[in-house]
């Protein structure tokens, strides 16, 4: 079944390439879109946005999301900000550039191809915003304003305050409204997909729970984009939001759909830390921070001791006495390394004993030199409300003491395997932004992820999804009584009886609890073979007492979150088991994923390119069978695969 | 930390609701609200599953429904009304940034819904928002096409407009100014987008038109008038200013001088 993983990647000069692709893709007479009917799953900036730019072409979409309102997708809580290689700063960036960086940042494990083409469509995202009325950061003359984030060398990051994800979401999800109100998109919210539907081996519709009647209802279509975001919440602490789960990704991928480098999970070095056992949720704190906040511990063990007694206050420990351990290790990027290599020498400080809270999971992010050098107020309108966010949580005023801050997963690389036109291994079927697998390797640089929600919503899947639909128009819509739908529904109904069925005594979440702990132990910051074995045993055991002993209270057909979390989790099990496969099968060091086997003399990542340069999809093969490995070997004709340097 | 929790519950959209009283004890000082009701959440399902706990007379309407989503403040999805106030007793935060510190140990607790006849509860704390969305639809957006723009930089906006946009553009839907306003008006919500749309060029030619259309379909779906009690300005967790509402209605009258 090899001969699926077909990336479809134009050939030609990399710069050309997108243009090739558009000027062969089958486009759709509009007197022949609205007769086409598309499922978008997910209102994040992918797919509001996708929703929005297929409505305005003229087909009719159905856009589905499991919060009361499109707008409350967690593309939302992005903070910092959106690149685009606008080189406005006239420091030498380009389209080039960002492709470059991107492909190192994601250390050699993404596709040229589709990163050049994001880097390509980048400025006009910016530019598209700006007409939508996002209200970006301007400089006093009336110009674009842009920052720095990490992993890169150049000022490319646009931003509206600490709240760009935001302002980008309230501009697709505006220009969604517009499709809504101009009657080309319907919009199904507090609705969960929790099945695919496949005819004749086509993604034809969905089975969606509606959250506040709680009935299982048919959608058909005559394709099918999911745009659901990642599943990061496996480890049950993240920062993600809490409904934020990997179930309609999952389903698609238990239909067929193959799930590409489930073990690349970010882990984003700027978290609050863990306060105590009731926590829920991490929140994150912009890398933008990074931009003029010094990461430090101090040098002295005994200063360690002393903080952590609470005698002594951080801003008394000498300038002499702080190990600023980024700049020290990394001098040419220092503080704006990218996340995964500033996450794991977070992590070695704290390891090696010098973590400064009681907890021993914390390092100080410091603004005390920022404040001397650009004075309050400019401190204050670039990050005032993240130290206001950071004083609300904490009690501390970042102000006169610097943050305390710790590593949390954040985003997950991996997703649906798609091709390059984002369609998956099923036809008819989909996956954007957050979703797929196709543009971040190994790691994501910051500000990265909006900008490939939107490429993704915008500018590619409008253009690459007529392709498919330009033969279909004649086809008749979708029939929902179509046996394939029954059995889908029944098979849905099955799962839900179960778990009411089983009446035992430990509320889901408790449980999630426990697979958050197997997850973060053994397929977190540190992954080993035997660990790696021991997490895929001990996940298997607990979806085991899941089963015999999970209480989901209420009734399926009324508003009940606990049967929600219930459904999450059951797939949250089986998450967790295939990134752990992936990352015991994965021996080398990349990105975010580092084996403990595979580690330079510094401790640095070791990547092995010989036996590892390609990307891991899985097909699932069924219930408890081992899913099977598909290799698409990763091809760098356009630049020089080199280990990551961030020291010189 | 020991709380009593007087909580509104109510089944679905039709049956009546009623407060129960729940006690809860080992809270930490640190812990955020809606992780202090996760915890009695917890503690609901297991007595609710617990023949003994029933048998001690203890209420098993299950676990609290309420919603929730981002816990950092901007998704918007929390709401709650907490001893009389919405989001609680702290100034400028989403019920999601409120933390147990802000609480006597040992107080009781009224938790209840949004009210407004335009928010319906779906159950428990949980309200239907859903108007919200179709004041939206109703104009607040540029009607551009994806692919139609021109270059950022080719409108220059001076800082301080789009600074004064991004605090109107700061809102986050929850709705809090509606629950809190005597008339259940939706009028600092709907001048947050109209406002922050008309101080950038690019939202200027719709600008009359966007706040005819928005207020028409504000009190065609049941919200209230605006009184100027500036209560929704005070109680805006993201501190919108009741400005945006006489620039609302600038653009107003502008729409209907037009007529």
């Amino acid at each position: 079944m090899a001969e699926k993983l077909i990336s479809k990647i134009p050939d030609g000069p990399l710069a050309e390439k997108w243009t090739k692709r558009k000027s062969e893709l089958r486009l759709v007479n509009p007197n022949n879109r609205r007769k086409l009917e598309i499922i978008v799953v997910g209102t994040g900036l992918g797919g509001a946005s996708a929703a929005a730019s297929l409505g305005e072409l003229g087909y009719n979409v159905k856009v589905f999301c499991i919060s009361d309102s499109p707008r409350r997708a967690h593309s939302i809580a992005a903070q910092g900000g959106i690149n685009a290689a606008k080189n406005y700063q006239n420091d030498n960036d380009a389209v080039y550039r960002l492709f470059y960086d991107t492909i190192k940042g994601g250390d050699y494990r993404s596709r040229e191809a589709n990163v050049y083409r994001l880097a390509e469509v980048s400025a006009a995202i910016i530019d598209q915003c700006v007409a939508q009325g996002v209200p970006f950061a301007r400089e006093y003359g009336g110009y674009l304003a842009n920052r720095s984030f990490g992993g890169v060398q150049v000022s490319r990051t646009f931003y509206a305050r600490g709240q760009t994800g935001q302002q980008l979401l309230l501009g697709a999800y505006a220009a969604l409204n517009r499709q809504v109100a101009a009657g080309t998109v319907t919009s199904y919210p507090r609705h969960e997909m929790l099945d695919l539907v496949i005819i004749n081996g086509q993604a034809k519709g969905i089975i969606a729970r509606n959250l506040v009647t709680g009935k299982l209802e048919r959608f058909g279509a005559h394709a099918v984009v999911i745009a659901t975001g990642g599943y990061g919440n496996t480890y049950f602490l993240s920062t993600n939001a809490m409904n934020s789960n990997g179930s309609a990704a999952w389903q698609c991928y238990k239909k067929g759909a193959y799930f590409a480098n489930p073990c690349f999970a970010q882990i984003h070095p700027t978290c609050i830390p863990v306060h105590g056992e009731q926590q829920c949720k991490l929140t994150l704190m912009s890398e933008s921070l990074r931009n003029d906040g010094r990461i430090w511990v101090p040098k002295k063990m005994e200063d360690v001791m002393k903080l952590r007694k609470k005698q002594i206050k951080p801003s008394q420990i000498p300038e002499e006495d702080r190990d600023y351990y980024l700049e020290r290790r990394y001098p040419a990027f220092g503080n704006l390394v990218p996340r995964d290599v500033a996450s794991r020498a977070a992590k070695e400080r704290c390891d090696a004993g010098f973590g400064v809270n009681e907890t021993g999971l914390a390092v100080f992010l410091d603004f005390s030199d920022a404040i001397k050098r650009l004075g309050h107020q400019r401190v204050q309108e670039r990050y005032g409300n993240l130290f206001d966010m950071y004083f609300k949580i904490n009690n501390v005023s970042p102000w006169e003491e610097p943050m305390m801050i710790y590593p949390a997963i954040h985003y997950t690389m991996g997703g649906i395997w798609v091709d390059y036109d984002l369609q998956t291994t099923i036809p008819g079927l989909y996956a954007i932004g957050e979703a797929n697998f196709s543009d971040h390797g190994g790691n994501r640089l910051g500000a990265s992820a909006l900008m490939q929600g939107l490429a993704d919503g915008y500018f590619v899947l409008p253009v690459t999804i007529a392709d498919y639909l330009s033969n279909k128009f004649a086809e008749p819509k979708t029939d929902i009584n179509d046996p394939a739908f029954e059995e889908a529904e029944k098979a849905v109904q099955a799962r839900i009886d179960r778990l009411f069925s089983i009446k035992g005594k430990r509320t889901v979440d408790s449980i999630h609890k426990k697979l958050g702990n197997i997850m973060w132990e053994y397929v977190g910051m540190a992954r080993s073979e035997e660990g790696l074995k021991k997490a895929i045993e001990e996940i298997k055991e607990l979806k085991k007492e899941f089963y015999e002993d999970v209480c989901v209270p209420g009734e399926q057909n009324q508003f009940n979150q606990e049967l929600e979390k219930a459904l999450r989790l059951e797939d949250f099990f089986e998450i967790g088991e295939l990134m752990a496969r992936d990352a015991l099968n994965r021996n080398e060091s990349c990105g975010g994923h580092f084996r403990v086997e595979s580690q330079t003399e510094e401790g640095e990542a070791k990547r092995d390119d010989a036996n590892y340069m390609y990307v891991a999809a899985w097909e699932y093969k069924g219930e408890d069978k081992e899913p099977e490995l598909h290799k698409e070997p990763l091809k760098y004709e356009f630049i020089e695969v080199k280990t990551r340097n961030y020291k010189e | 930390m020991d709380f009593n929790l007087k909580i509104w519950r109510q089944k679905n959209a039709h049956e009546k609701g009623h407060f129960e009283t729940y006690h809860i004890s080992g809270i930490e000082e640190d812990a955020s609200f809606l992780e202090m009701l996760d915890i009695l959440n917890e503690q609901l399902i297991r007595e609710g599953n617990d023949p003994v706990a029933v048998e001690r007379g203890c209420q098993s309407s299950g676990p609290v429904s309420f919603d929730h989503d981002c816990r950092e403040g901007i998704c918007g999805a929390c709401s709650l009304y907490i001893d009389g106030r919405a989001h609680g007793p702290d100034d400028h935060v989403t019920t999601c940034q409120l933390f147990m510190r802000h609480f006597k140990d040992g107080a009781t607790i009224t938790v209840e819904p949004f009210r407004s006849p335009a928010f319906p509860i779906i159950k428990d704390l949980v309200v239907d928002r859903s108007a919200f969305d179709k004041i939206l639809q109703a104009g607040g957006f540029i009607s551009v096409r994806t692919g139609a723009a021109q270059d950022g930089n080719a409108i220059l906006i001076p800082h301080e407009e789009a600074e004064k946009s991004m605090d109107a553009a700061a809102c986050v839907g929850c709705g809090a100014c509606v629950a809190t306003c005597k008339n259940g008006s939706a009028m600092l919500f709907v001048a947050a987008r109209v406002s922050s749309l008309a101080l950038l060029p690019q939202g200027r030619p719709e600008a009359a038109r966007r706040a005819k259309n928005m207020v028409a379909k504000m009190e065609e779906l049941g919200f209230g008038g605006c009184t100027n009690t500036r209560a929704c300005e005070m109680e805006c967790p993201k501190g919108i200013s009741i400005d945006h509402i006489a620039r609302l209605n600038r653009e107003f009258l502008k729409a209907k001088f037009r007529d």
